[in-house]
């Protein structure tokens, strides 16, 4: 048997509209990235249960501390001392400053303890201890 | 003078935006990031050694050693034991505030595993005094 095909519809996708969902798409990208990122130091990151998300990267500052003891901020090694002198820069530039301590498992309080008094003193107060999920 | 400029149809060719427009897509695909770093979240107190009276009772000791054991107000206690004896002592007393203080060789995640116990147990006012 045969089929006559007696319907004309026209088989053909609307791409008139197309440059303006790509437009769309793009500046969503565009919004959302942020082209600085740091390499940082190799850290074995501690886990934790109770876990939050920092809000946007824009407005976080990582700090290295490795198992040797070093602190890198920005891909720049400095000791405990030069701490606030970067930090207050920051601070200075964005009141709302995030700073996520990426500390190595094997790190010495001692030193995070030091980080902690330097923030202080440039009232970056807000403080995340970058951490894995813990699945258990 | 005056030219007599004749009119042709100024058009610009929208055929290869959507090209230019995919080519910049792929791009700031590309480089984008979504992941945001997690962790702890924690405030730390405003500078200046200003000293706020607390009354005995309201303090919980927690002391961690450089081995990473705990010493919650003077007993000897499990890691993880801990969110569920804390969480008992919040309940017991709302002014309830855990004081955690760490020996400077105690590795950062034998404190951060305390931390999160304490998160665990849903305490709000945790302070850290200094290693050193």
């Amino acid at each position: 048997m045969k089929f006559s095909k007696k319907t004309k519809i026209s088989s053909e996708i609307p791409t008139a509209s197309m440059p303006d969902i790509i437009f769309m798409l793009l500046v969503f990208f565009m919004v959302t990235t942020v082209l600085k990122e740091y390499s940082g130091l190799p850290v074995n990151l501690p886990k934790a249960k109770r876990i939050e998300k920092l809000k946007s990267k824009r407005h976080t500052v990582q700090v290295w501390v490795s198992k040797e003891g070093l602190i890198s901020i920005d891909d720049r090694l400095m000791g405990v001392d030069d701490v606030s002198l970067v930090m207050y820069d920051k601070r200075v530039s964005d009141p709302q400053i995030v700073v996520s301590l990426k500390g190595d498992e094997e790190a010495e309080m001692g030193l995070v303890s030091d980080i902690h008094e330097n923030l202080r003193e440039v009232e970056a107060l807000k403080l995340n201890y970058s951490s894995k999920t813990l699945v258990d | 003078m005056k030219k007599n400029r004749r009119f042709k149809g100024g058009e610009i060719p929208t055929s290869s935006m959507a090209d230019i427009a995919f080519l910049l897509l792929i791009f700031f695909l590309v480089t984008t990031t979504i992941d945001t770093d997690k962790g702890l979240g924690i405030i730390l107190p405003p500078p200046g050694d200003m000293e706020i009276e607390i009354r005995k009772e309201n303090i919980l000791n927690c002391l961690i050693n450089s081995q990473g054991k705990v010493l919650l107000d003077e007993e000897p206690t499990n890691v993880e034991q801990l969110h569920r004896i804390v969480g008992d002592k919040i309940r017991a007393n709302d002014k309830l505030v855990i004081s955690v203080k760490a020996h400077p060789k105690t590795a950062y995640s034998d404190y951060v595993k305390v931390i999160d116990q304490l998160k665990m147990a849903d305490a709000k006012r945790i302070s850290i005094a200094n290693s050193n």
